[in-house]
């Protein structure tokens, strides 16, 4: 891969850099780099790794730019609500720099679709929002033998770590897996819908993980494999801790388990205890006829402060401390944002025993969309 | 023995803060140090998967604790 005389221009002050050079520019030019999600982490990736020349870069985001992105995911602009992320993004990064390349995937990764993407790619860059999609691309990295350039972020804190990369004497570096085995229960792992998150720190945290992708690439420094590091952006404070492959992986251990892609929902879902299918209310029925329930909304307070129906607002979390405000006699609606908290908090109730609860099908977001258009949702 | 235990994460809420001195059995091991964790704040029982790492080295169940070690639990993260 030769450089032309603009590429030695424009990638001079890197280029003249001692352990870079026209070498690490030329792997760079020649690399294929896969950005999992264009959020918060993903934009920092997309734009130091377009900006700094990789030769050809994929994006997958099957969402759309949120006015709720916007205070973090600093790639897209307010005209720019509603349109696809992936596409959005590669729009700017082409105007960035017309000598890389763009590849746009507007769907979801999935376990049908995973390995088929990522064969294409040199190293792949983790900004998921979920758990499910986490290990998914953990394993189709290892299945395939590309390193993984892992991010996570929670509140004020993230995770930054390179899986899988392969050292000096052919075997590989630990992996998500290694150092995450077993998934929690989804309601201990807030998302930053759920939990917040604080601006600048996908900022921080995604730069870092560009910081790896090119250290990867040109094979420069000593990158993160074997490492996590914990960052805590609130007291300023970091930790590294080292990693190693643990001989129990299912993937990567001495007695592999799993040796293709699985079903990631049901695996991060846990073993079901009960099939049984919650009763519902759609948010038709609730507005027909809404004096005949008492309302229990388990969203957060701030939540309930930007919009409600009126119900009793008691958090997922305290529900135990608060049964006696719970009528036992009356049927109660239980709703959240979307219906996965109420759900919870009905098993949770039920095993109280209570009997008379119906849980609102789609929650508040349901009923902005198909009730009150002028509610404000978030 | 005293040791400390750090958390990180969704760990920091159910501790109420960001570590805590805990008085342990001498030679007490990782897999008993979680048990009074569980014991102490019973929300860590739905925490599976709460790894923890001793002196920033992960650590299996075993291991064996000495006074003043710092215990850091690192819950996964999933935001992006």
């Amino acid at each position: 891969m030769t450089l032309s005389r603009d590429e030695l221009i424009r990638y001079n002050r890197q280029i003249i850099l001692p352990d870079f050079g026209v070498a690490g520019q030329e792997r760079l030019k020649a690399a294929s780099v896969l950005i999992i999600g264009a959020g918060g982490l993903g934009a920092p990736n997309l734009q130091y790794l377009t900006a700094a020349g990789v030769g050809r870069i994929g994006v997958i985001d099957f969402d759309q730019v949120s006015l709720t992105n916007l205070q973090r995911q600093v790639l897209f602009n307010t005209d720019e609500l509603g349109v696809n992320k992936a596409t959005a993004a590669a729009s700017k990064l082409k105007a960035l720099n017309p000598e890389t390349e763009f590849e746009v995937f507007e769907t979801q990764i999935s376990s049908e679709n995973a390995m088929a993407i990522i064969v294409d790619y040199d190293l792949v860059v983790d900004g998921s929002d979920n758990l499910p999609t986490r290990y998914l691309v953990n394993d189709a990295c290892l299945f395939l033998e590309k390193p993984l350039i892992y991010g996570a972020i929670f509140r004020f804190e993230g995770q930054v770590s390179v899986f899988n990369q392969e050292l000096e004497h052919g075997s590989r570096g630990p992996n998500y897996r290694d150092l995450f085995p077993t998934p929690p229960p989804p309601e201990m792992v807030p998302s930053c819908s759920e939990g917040g998150v604080f601006g600048v720190l996908p900022g921080i945290v995604g730069s870092m993980q560009a910081n790896e992708a090119i250290k990867v690439i040109t094979g420069m420094g000593t990158t993160l494999s074997g490492k996590l590091l914990l960052f805590d952006s609130l007291d300023f404070t970091s930790r590294y801790l080292n990693i190693r492959s643990n001989e129990n992986n299912p993937v990567t251990g001495s007695n592999p388990t799993i040796t293709k892609l699985i079903d990631y929902e049901a695996f991060c879902a846990g073993p079901v205890i009960e099939e049984e299918v919650l009763a519902s209310l759609s948010v038709h029925d609730l507005h027909a006829d809404n004096s005949r329930y008492f309302i229990l909304d388990v969203r957060e307070p701030y939540e309930y402060d930007i919009s409600n129906l009126g119900g009793l607002n008691i958090p997922l979390g305290q529900l135990k401390e608060q049964l006696e405000q719970i009528p036992g006699d009356k049927q109660v609606v239980v709703h959240c944002k979307s219906g996965v908290r109420s759900a919870q908090a009905i098993n949770l109730l039920k095993q109280e025993g209570y009997t008379n609860l119906l849980n609102l099908e789609g929650g508040i977001l349901a009923w902005q969309k198909e009730i009150d258009s002028e509610m404000a949702v978030y | 023995m005293n040791i400390e235990i750090v958390a990180f994460g969704i760990a920091k809420d159910i501790l109420k803060g960001k570590s805590i001195q805990l008085e342990v059995a001498s030679a007490a091991t990782v897999e008993q140090v979680k048990k009074q964790l569980v014991n102490d704040y019973p929300d860590f029982q739905t925490l599976a998967s709460l790894q923890l790492a001793v002196n920033a080295e992960y650590v299996v169940d075993d291991y064996v604790l000495n006074e003043n070690d710092e215990v850091v639990l690192i819950p996964p993260v999933s935001g992006g």
